[in-house]
Parts: C-alpha cells; sequence; structure tokens
C-alpha cells in the first residue's frame, strides 16, 4: 500500500532559535485522495505541518515525502499543492476570473483553455456568473469558494486548508463543512484541513490528528478519537468530557472514589493509576436508589437539543450530564451507565501502547 | 444653528490662508503674464513660450526631472522593500527620513564641498591614480544631488504601500505556482503602485522647478522651468515672461498630479484587460 502515500513526515522538526521548537519529531503519513484533520488550539503547530507541506517553510530537521520524493527544499512555487488561506489571500486587484485564472496563465495555457477551466471551477463552487465581480463586492462566503476555486482550478494532488471557515457566521460554517467533505469526495484529492474546531474536525474527517504543543497526541477515525481519546488532554480537546482519577482493580474492574464499577478494558496492572472518561452524553438520569451513582444536581442549562445539568458526587467530582429529562436543581438523582461508557486512560501512555491495548480487547469491545 | 456658525468660524483660518497664500498668488501670476516689459496689455509672452528657446528649456526641464525621478525610483523601491523585511523597520526608516529635515541649500553646500576638486572624492579618485576630475558642475553631479535629496520623498510612500501589503498575497501567488518575478510584476507592483505614483508626485514636480541646485551644484549649465522663471524675474527683470512661465509649469503640474492621480480601481483594470 506504501505508493498510495503521498505525504510523509519522517522525525520533522521545526524551530524558530534555540528555545522555542514549534514541532518535536513529527512522523505521519497522509494516504491519497482522504480528508485529513489537524486539529488543536493555537500554537499547537498545526499550521506550521501546513506550511511546511505548501513550501512555505523548510523543516529544521527531518525529511518531508511527497509521493516517496524527498521535497525539503522544493520551493512552494514548485510544489503540487496549493492552499485555501485562512484570509483567502484573494488578490484585490484582480476581479474572481482573473483570480481563479492565475495559476492557470502562469502555466502559460491557452485562453480558450484557461476559460473553460476557470468556468468549470466556478460550477464546481456554484459561483457562475461571478466572474467579473471585484474581490470587494463578495460576501465572506463567496469569497471563501473564489480561494476554493482558484486551489481546485490547478488540479493540485494536495489541498490545503488553512481554517478557511473561522471566519464565517455559524450557519455559513456549517453549511461549507458539507460543502467541503462533498467537494473532497467528487474530486478524490487529499485535503488538509486544520482547525481548532473540534465538531468541524468530526464532521468532515476521514482521519484527525490531534496536536498539542508540537506533538502529536493521537490520530485516527473522528469515532475512534472520540470514543477512546488516549489521555487527558484529547478526551478533554474533543468534546464535553467528564475526567476523573481512578484506579484499574483488576481486569474488566475500575474504582473511582470508593465504588467499583464494571468495564470493558482489560491488561493493565492490577491497582494501576488511571484516568477515566465518560462523555455527559452516555450518562442516563435515574432514581437514586437505580443509579450507579448518586449525586446532587448543582445546575441545569436548556440547551435545545438537550439539558445540560452540572451535577456533583459525593467526593466533589463534577459530571456533566446531557440529558433530555429534566432534573430539579439541588436535588439527588441517581446516574446510570453501561460498562463500555467507561474510558480508560494510563498515564503517559504512547500512541503504540494504546493502539496495542485496544487492538487486545477485540470486536466486541466495540459492540455499543 | 450655533454649530453652524462655530463651524464657519473655525474655518476662517483656512479660507483666509487659501486666498492669501494660493488664490492670490496664482491669480497675480496669471495677471502679470498678460503684460510686456513696458506695462501694455500683450499675449506676446504667450506666444514667446512657444518659440525654440523656451521648449528646449522645458523638454530639459523635464528630461532631468524624469532622469531624477527614474534614479530615484530605482534605488527607492528595492530600499523599501527591504525595510519591510527588516526587523526594526521603524528605526531604519527614520534614519533615512532624517537628512530630509536638513535644509537642503545646508545639504547642497555639503557637495560643494565633497564633490569639489580639493574634496575627498576627488582624493580618493587620486590614490587610484585618476587625476583631479571636475566632478561640479556636470549633469553627473547635479543629477546625483538632486537625487540624494529626493529619496527619503520616494521611499516613504512606497515602504507604505509595501508593509500594507498582505504577506499572505505573497504566499498565495507563490502557492499558485509563480516565480519571485512574476509575483512581483503580477501581485506585489500593482497592488503598491499607488505608493509609486505618489512617490512620483513627490519627486517629479518639485524637480521641475529645482533653482539652487542648478546653480549651485550645475554651475547654471543645467536651466530648468525654476531657474528660467528666477532669472526672468531677478536678472531680466521681466516680470511677464516669468510670469508665463510659471503659468505653464503650474498646467504640467496639474497635468503630472491627473495622470497620477490616484484611482481607487485603477490597480483593478490591469486585471481586467489582461
Amino acid at each position: 500500500m506504501s505508493d498510495n502515500i503521498i505525504i510523509r513526515f519522517e522525525n520533522v522538526s521545526k524551530s524558530y532559535d534555540a528555545e522555542t521548537t514549534v514541532l518535536n519529531k513529527i512522523n505521519l503519513e497522509l494516504e491519497r485522495g482522504k480528508f485529513y484533520t489537524l486539529l488543536g488550539p493555537s500554537g499547537c503547530g498545526k499550521t506550521t505541518i501546513l506550511r511546511l507541506i505548501a513550501g512555505f517553510m523548510q523543516p529544521t530537521s527531518g525529511s518531508i515525502y511527497f509521493n516517496g520524493k524527498l521535497i525539503n527544499n522544493v520551493p512552494a512555487n514548485e510544489r503540487q499543492v496549493n492552499t485555501v488561506f485562512q484570509d483567502y489571500a484573494l488578490f484585490p486587484h484582480l476581479n474572481v476570473f482573473e483570480n481563479v485564472a492565475f495559476g492557470l496563465r502562469i502555466k502559460k495555457l491557452g485562453k480558450k483553455v484557461i476559460e473553460q477551466k476557470v468556468i468549470e471551477a466556478l460550477k464546481f463552487v456554484n459561483l457562475v456568473g461571478y466572474e467579473n465581480r471585484e474581490i470587494a463586492e463578495m460576501s465572506g462566503g463567496q469569497k471563501q469558494r473564489v480561494a476554493i476555486a482558484r486551489a481546485i482550478v490547478n488540479d493540485p494532488e494536495i489541498i490545503l486548508l488553512d481554517e478557511p471557515l473561522s471566519a464565517l457566521d455559524l450557519k455559513l460554517r456549517s453549511e461549507m463543512q458539507y460543502e467541503l467533505r462533498e467537494l473532497q469526495q467528487r474530486l478524490g484529492k487529499t485535503f488538509i484541513f486544520v482547525t481548532h474546531d473540534q465538531e468541524e474536525a468530526l464532521a468532515m474527517s476521514d482521519e484527525i490528528f490531534v496536536l498539542n504543543e508540537g506533538e502529536i497526541e493521537q490520530s485516527g477515525t473522528p469515532m475512534d478519537i472520540y470514543d477512546e481519546p488516549i489521555n487527558r488532554y484529547v478526551a478533554d480537546f474533543i468534546g464535553e468530557s467528564n475526567i476523573v482519577s481512578g484506579i484499574m482493580v483488576a481486569d474488566f474492574r475500575v474504582k473511582i472514589g470508593g465504588k467499583e464499577f464494571e468495564c470493558v478494558d482489560k491488561g493493565l496492572n492490577p491497582n494501576e493509576k488511571i484516568d477515566i472518561v465518560i462523555r455527559p452524553e452516555d450518562l442516563e438520569i435515574t432514581a437514586v436508589e437505580k443509579g450507579k451513582m448518586k449525586v446532587k444536581v448543582d445546575t441545569q442549562l436548556f440547551r435545545g437539543v438537550h439539558y445540560e445539568l452540572s451535577t456533583y458526587d459525593d467526593e466533589g467530582n463534577e459530571w456533566l450530564v446531557h440529558s433530555t429529562k429534566k432534573a430539579d436543581v439541588g436535588e439527588f438523582i441517581g446516574l446510570d451507565f453501561d460498562p463500555e461508557a467507561i474510558h480508560v486512560m494510563r498515564l503517559n501512555e504512547t500512541e503504540e501502547e494504546f493502539d496495542k491495548r485496544l487492538e487486545s480487547y477485540g470486536e466486541d469491545a466495540y459492540a455499543n | 444653528m450655533q454649530t453652524k456658525n462655530t463651524k464657519t468660524f473655525y474655518l476662517i483660518p483656512y479660507y483666509v490662508w487659501i486666498i492669501l497664500f494660493v488664490i492670490a498668488p496664482i491669480g497675480l501670476i496669471a495677471y502679470y503674464s498678460f503684460f510686456d516689459l513696458s506695462g501694455n496689455f500683450t499675449l506676446d509672452n504667450y506666444f514667446n513660450f512657444f518659440t525654440s528657446v523656451y521648449l528646449k528649456l522645458t523638454l530639459s526641464s523635464f528630461w532631468y526631472a524624469f532622469l531624477i525621478t527614474f534614479f530615484t525610483l530605482v534605488i527607492a523601491y528595492p530600499t523599501a522593500y527591504l525595510l519591510t523585511k527588516t526587523r526594526h523597520k521603524q528605526l531604519w526608516l527614520l534614519l533615512i527620513i532624517i537628512p530630509s529635515w536638513i535644509n537642503l541649500l545646508l545639504k547642497t553646500y555639503a557637495f560643494i564641498g565633497i564633490f569639489g576638486l580639493y574634496g575627498p572624492v576627488n582624493a580618493f579618485l587620486n590614490v587610484f591614480g585618476i587625476g583631479e576630475t571636475q566632478i561640479l558642475f556636470t549633469d553627473f553631479s547635479f543629477v546625483f544631488v538632486a537625487v540624494y535629496i529626493f529619496i527619503p520623498f520616494m521611499i516613504l510612500p512606497i515602504f507604505n504601500s509595501l508593509d500594507k501589503l498582505n504577506p499572505s498575497l505573497v504566499d498565495a501567488s507563490r502557492d499558485l505556482g509563480a516565480s519571485s518575478w512574476t509575483t512581483f510584476s503580477k501581485v506585489i507592483l500593482p497592488l503598491t503602485i499607488n505608493g509609486v505614483k505618489a512617490g512620483i508626485q513627490a519627486v517629479f514636480i518639485p524637480s521641475l522647478s529645482l533653482f539652487m541646485i542648478t546653480r549651485l551644484i550645475a554651475g547654471n549649465k543645467v536651466i530648468t522651468l525654476g531657474t528660467a522663471i528666477e532669472q526672468q524675474f531677478l536678472v531680466t527683470q521681466n516680470w511677464g515672461m516669468g510670469s508665463t512661465i510659471a503659468v505653464f509649469l503650474i498646467i504640467f503640474m496639474v497635468i503630472i498630479m491627473i495622470i497620477t492621480g490616484q484611482r481607487d480601481k485603477g490597480a483593478t483594470s490591469i486585471g481586467k484587460n489582461k
């Protein structure tokens, strides 16, 4: 399968001076035709990875391969990669047509070919009829589309998207998420998408890389990452979560606070200290005597789709609950959950060890 | 009513200034241009201007102004570009601006010393066995000193427009396959052309009427419209002819202002026509 790898990073590091390391020995492999997302807070190095692939930067050490060829020193204008910039970076002195045609004119294609390709690209982004508009006359969403058309018209192997939706309002943003995903599937190109928005990442990606301080914390499908976060950081960053400390008493048994619960994890050392994640939507409100846990409701917010309850157990751990059922503030309620809802995270586990452990559980662990 | 009155009140100094120092002098110049040496009304001054002597003078004036503007631009653009790339750009810019605060005459006199037969330049040339050379009172020294004096006025507007240029546009151009040169000619230059135009205005127009430098550095070998006006007024005492030349100078200035004027959509048409 190795010829399906389009981008490969080998121990890639980037630092500006001796003290600030932006990327620390990144290893990753990207396959052709997939939608990848680099996810992390600002300053985690996600944009740096993008700029390294685009060729705006050279790595301090390590190697970057494109289709198996080392491209460390290939300048940006000779790479078959196009970028959709965060601020769109459309040329204000050119109209929509000329913006999209920019790359084609540089390739010195014929007038007819250019016209045909530009119209085709504008069709792809639903902007036919806007050819002669000035950039200043376009709305944010339209500019976004022009930027995408300008990138895809050159038929690059990879399209890089640097937080392209961050400047749009909420409604437009979710609309563009669908459109981008669909566009990627129609074109069959590799998309590398950078964002700090976990919802965006979960909705669009084939595979997500969660980054933190210049390192990849975890990579996997959106489901993998959401359901089985490797550590506190990932669990906290991806979605709402309840993270508590616990002890792995034995295989399939964890202890939270004073109580033991059934779980689906095994193969850890007896009495090993662990972190436990339970997603708020996995907690169900029930009568106190029926619940596995007794908690007191502190606050309740109506979120439209569900109620968001902040509750506390006897040890003072906060449990966030998403439920369609209402509860009364100040009352005690019971919380019920399945053994599968408990996700066990070993402290300081590497991604390799983590994957191995999950594999050992077999398929039945993911039955829910 | 109250606010309208106070507004008018504050505008009085402006109007007084405009009337006394802009409208009145131009009116006077236009008025004097219709009189001959003995004070009779005449249009001869205007006919005279179109004789070969004055046309030649106008042409040479334009030629020198062109040379000065050209060399200033050639030096200023790359300098401004490098300035935007430096770490302490405001400091470097200030160092370039500071000489323009010093009186023009002082700087010009300094060059008389530098370029003189016993000046440091000739001393330097002597080291290489090149004998004493007449540098002062040549076209070269005139253009050189004028360029030196005008450079800050060209750098400043160009620096400002380059500094405002969004760096991701340059990235985008490279990303779309453009070489450094194409990026410059298709993106950077069109987007900074207004700075260049403003610089050209600030250099070309004053160059047309330079006269102290022409006397001190070029030894009156270079005659510009400025020197011609000065001589008509002070040497020949022909105020009518001097005023006529001044009227034409004003007309030329207006034309240049229009040509280099900043049209909002000026840059856009470049893209459309290609």
